[in-house]
Formats: structure tokens, C-alpha cells, sequence
């Protein structure tokens, strides 16, 4: 007898894995992130953290740096995006290529060309958060040009020209016509800068001589101390993750996701 | 008007081109001072390849350099497999099932890569798993696996079924069908995700760190290390980076224009 094969079946070997090596991590994390040492049951983690001023002002440092940092990718990315999208060159592509291709060189060797740059003009050391600031925006410029990119793209030229037929000026144009229709590309841009720079901290620690923390760097610092309070860190993360994607529709089967665009 | 727009163009370019000097300034730094006999920037020196040879013949950097591209290409080629096979089986799944592991396969994308290495880390002692070669090679299938399903599934997509269906009334086996017919359909998404997954692998710092056996090392553990724990590393190691990321910039670019030049002639091609 031969069994009877079924091309669903292809898929169990994933389906096992995911289960094994990304659902019950997640469950796992959520166990430790609501239990004391002891394994009770315990928000003490929460109230705990919480209550410790020192890590709420590192918390606030380190959203106040995700917003600069996606405000100015945000900034430098969208003129760029707009002009490379709007423009007739049929070479366009490898414009956007040359914004790209640095993206593929190994991330902390990116972030070491950086710090010599830096160490070169004598900042590092000097202006940590700052230097914190220019590498992220540097690192996570690609991740906010492409999604704009391909919004942009997307829009009609006909519209611009239905646009200026009305009489419309090119601010007005501008703002009834682009911003809304680029909305999407904005949002995932923002999304994915945001997240990267509130807890990537290879950068905050290779150009911040280790004098700068962000959010991420508590789960380092909690991992080798105390997995609890790391998990509850992780578990709020992870949370806003998923309100994030779950508001922006990033849940959706034919979204384009972070990093596939090319 | 001519000279409006002129100018408008000019400040355009000199936008991007601004952009663009300040995204290859550190690389280009790095690439001049790679052929330069002196170990801090921004110093005096004369034309030499001492850097280079510092490079290929220092031990410890050839076995990152080894290990790095080892781990990638195991772990794409295990991604790839699982990958495929998964996003063919649940492209074939009911609804609801195809719906609950593309959601499931979406959380290493979206997460904070700290919050899966975490996570892992914590599941392999609960498990009583000791940190190997083999938690390492899971760690980097959980980040780049749901990137191959997800280059994949638009092939699976756009495929012709009825050529599926045809190949079974022509009295292929399923198996033999989907060998012959569905296969050759994906493989550009195949080898896409492939591309993905190598690029993943190597660009990995944190999953690496949170999941390797003692001892390892990569690209990236190691340059980390070395730049932020100086006192164990000389300057002299530390300028050896600078061939390297040479070396890699100009493969890139390299690979970037030979897909560039082969692409035009495939399009020229009827």
C-alpha cells in the first residue's frame, strides 16, 4: 500500500518548527515576565521596574532618541523618495540601488566604519548621543527610503496633472495630493525605523561609548541577572510590536514586509 | 520657466547626491585608509598592503571569516528547505490553518531581534538544551525562514493551477507533479529567499550572541568585541577591519553590477 500523499503535509515540518521555536519562546517569555523567582504569579516585575526612576529616565531618553532618529530618516528619506520617484530617468533604479547597496555590507562593520568616521572628526566619545543618533539614522536610512519609494511609485501621474489643472499650486498639490497618498509609506517607514532604534543597541553601545542606554540594552543587561525582569521588558515590547502591526494592518497576507522589498 | 526648472533639477541632484556622499563617507574613509601604512585615521603613511596581509594572516580572523560564512550558508540552505515546503504546504492548507501559521511565521519579522534571541535563550535552558552549533543554526532559521515563505508564496500565487491539475490527467504521480510542474514554477522565489537568508545570516549580531557555543565567533562578535572592549585588541586589529570592510564593499558592488549588466541583456533578450 502506498500512502497517500498530500501536498499539505509539505508544510508540517514548518508548522513544528514554528511552534517549537517561535510560539513557545513567546510563552515562555510571558511566563517568566508575570512570575517572581520563586514561579508564582506576581506582577512584581511591572511594579518593580516601574517604580525605579533611574530606569523611567532611560526610558525616556531612550524613546526621545527613536523619535529623533525616525524624525530625521523621515526628513532625509522623503525628499529622496519623492524625487527619485517623481523623476523620468530610466536609470532611476540604480539611484535607489546606490542607497541600498551599504545595507549589504555586515551591520557591525558598518557601524565600525562610522566610528572611525566619528573617532576621524574627533567626536567620538565627545557627543555620545549624538553620535548615537547619526549612526542609527545612517543605519536605518534604507528601511525609510524604500517603503516611500514604492508608495510613491504607486501614485498616478495623471493626478498630479488633474491636480495642476485645477488649479491647484504645487504646495496644495503637495498637501491634498502626495502626503495622503504616501500615508502608508510613512507609516511603515516609521515603524520600521522606530522599533530598531528604541532597542538595537549595538550602535548605542559602539558610538555611545557604552555611556548611552536604550530599552533594548536592559534585556542584555537583565539576561545575565534576572531572566524575569528581562522577559517583562521583552513582553512589552513585543506588545507594542504587535498593537503597531495590528493597527497598520501588517497582519495582512499581501502587506510587503520589513526588508522584502529587496 | 527652462531656467526654473533647471535650477529645480540642479538642487535635486545636489540633494541626492549630498545623500548619498554622506551614506559612503565612512566606506570610502575606511577604503582609502585600507591601503594606508599607519593604524589611526586621519595620520600620515605611505601606499601599502599591510593591512591586507594583516588580514589573511592572522588566525583568529580567518576562522571568523570561515565560521560567518559557514553558519550562512548552512542555515539558508536549512531555511530555504523548510521555507519552501512550508509555504507549499500552506498555500494547499484550509484557510484557517493557512492563516494561523502566516501569522505565526510574521512574528520573527516584526519583532525586536532582542526579543527573539531572548526568548530562544531562555527556551533552550528551559529545555535543557546546552548552547551549540545547532541552537545557533536554529537561531538564524527563526530570523530568516519566514522571509523565504514569504518570497515564495507570490510565486506559488501567480502559478497556473490547472498545469498542476494536467500534469495529474496526464497520469504524473502528485509527488512527480509537483516535482515536474509547481517546482520549476518557484524556483525564482527559491532562490530569492535563499539570497535573503544569506544576507540575514551574516548581517546577524544579537540572535548570534544570544544563541552561539562558547567560543564563537563571527563577523560581527568579533568586530563588536574588538570595538568596544579595546583593551584586549590592538589598533592593529582594529585597522585589519578596515581591509575587510573593503573587500566586502567591493564584492558588493561587484555582484550589484554584474546583476545590473546581466539583467539588461535578460530584458533585451525576446
Amino acid at each position: 500500500m502506498r500512502l497517500h500523499f498530500s501536498r499539505k503535509l509539505l508544510g508540517i515540518p514548518y508548522a513544528v518548527f514554528l511552534a517549537f521555536f517561535v510560539i513557545i519562546p513567546m510563552l515562555v517569555i510571558l511566563f517568566y515576565a508575570f512570575t517572581d523567582k520563586e514561579m508564582h504569579f506576581s506582577f512584581g516585575n511591572f511594579i518593580q521596574f516601574f517604580s525605579d526612576p533611574t530606569k523611567l529616565s532611560t526610558i525616556v531618553y531612550s524613546l526621545v532618541i527613536a523619535v529623533i532618529t525616525t524624525a530625521v530618516c523621515l526628513a532625509i528619506a522623503y525628499p529622496v523618495a519623492y524625487i527619485l520617484a517623481r523623476s523620468k530617468m530610466k536609470k532611476k533604479f540604480v539611484i535607489l540601488l546606490l542607497f541600498v547597496t551599504p545595507m549589504w555590507i555586515n551591520f557591525v562593520l558598518r557601524v565600525n566604519a562610522i566610528r572611525e568616521l566619528l573617532n576621524w572628526v574627533g567626536l567620538l566619545g565627545e557627543a555620545n548621543y549624538f553620535n548615537t543618533i547619526f549612526g542609527m539614522v545612517y543605519d536605518f536610512l534604507p528601511f525609510m527610503i524604500l517603503p516611500l519609494y514604492t508608495t510613491m511609485l504607486k501614485i498616478d501621474e495623471s493626478l498630479y496633472e488633474a491636480s495642476a489643472d485645477l488649479g491647484a499650486n504645487s504646495v496644495t498639490t503637495f498637501v491634498r495630493v502626495t502626503l495622503p497618498l504616501s500615508a502608508p509609506g510613512i507609516v511603515s517607514g516609521i515603524t520600521m525605523v522606530f522599533l530598531p532604534s528604541m532597542t538595537n543597541y549595538v550602535v548605542s553601545d559602539m558610538l555611545g561609548n557604552s555611556k548611552v542606554t536604550i530599552i533594548g540594552k536592559f534585556i542584555y543587561e537583565y539576561f545575565g541577572s534576572n531572566w524575569h525582569m528581562g522577559s517583562m521588558v521583552a513582553l512589552i515590547l513585543l506588545i507594542v510590536v504587535f498593537l503597531s502591526t495590528w493597527l497598520t494592518g501588517g497582519f495582512r497576507e499581501d502587506e510587503p514586509a520589513r526588508g522584502s522589498s529587496l | 520657466m527652462n531656467k526654473k526648472t533647471l535650477a529645480a533639477k540642479c538642487v535635486k541632484a545636489i540633494f541626492i547626491g549630498l545623500v548619498l556622499l554622506l551614506l559612503y563617507a565612512p566606506i570610502l574613509l575606511l577604503a582609502v585608509y585600507s591601503f594606508i601604512d599607519t593604524d589611526v585615521i586621519g595620520t600620515s603613511g605611505s601606499f601599502s598592503l599591510t593591512h591586507y596581509t594583516k588580514l589573511f594572516t592572522d588566525s583568529r580572523v580567518l576562522t571568523m571569516i570561515g565560521n560567518t560564512f559557514g553558519l550562512a550558508f548552512a542555515s539558508a540552505a536549512l531555511s530555504t528547505l523548510l521555507g519552501t515546503l512550508g509555504a507549499i504546504g500552506m498555500y494547499y492548507c484550509k484557510r484557517r490553518v493557512k492563516t494561523a501559521m502566516s501569522v505565526a511565521s510574521r512574528i520573527p519579522i516584526i519583532n525586536a531581534e532582542i526579543v527573539t534571541a531572548l526568548a530562544l535563550a531562555i527556551l533552550f535552558v528551559v529545555i535543557g538544551l546546552p548552547k551549540s552549533y545547532f541552537t545557533m543554526l536554529i537561531g538564524h532559521m527563526v530570523i530568516s525562514t519566514p522571509f523565504v515563505v514569504l518570497s515564495v508564496m507570490p510565486k506559488l500565487k501567480q502559478m497556473d493551477n490547472s498545469l498542476y491539475e494536467a500534469a495529474l490527467d496526464l497520469g504524473a504521480s502528485p509527488a512527480k507533479a509537483l516535482l515536474k510542474v509547481v517546482l520549476p514554477q518557484i524556483v525564482p522565489g527559491i532562490i530569492s529567499g535563499f539570497m535573503l537568508a544569506i544576507t540575514l545570516s551574516l548581517d546577524d549580531y544579537i540572535v548570534t550572541v544570544y544563541t552561539r557555543p562558547s567560543g564563537f565567533e563571527t563577523i560581527s562578535t568579533y568586530v563588536f568585541n574588538a570595538t568596544t572592549r579595546g583593551n584586549a585588541h590592538t589598533a592593529e586589529t582594529l585597522s585589519s577591519f578596515w581591509a575587510l570592510t573593503t573587500i566586502i564593499f567591493l564584492v558588493i558592488l561587484i555582484v550589484v553590477i554584474a546583476a545590473n549588466l546581466s539583467g539588461r541583456k535578460r530584458e533585451v533578450k525576446p
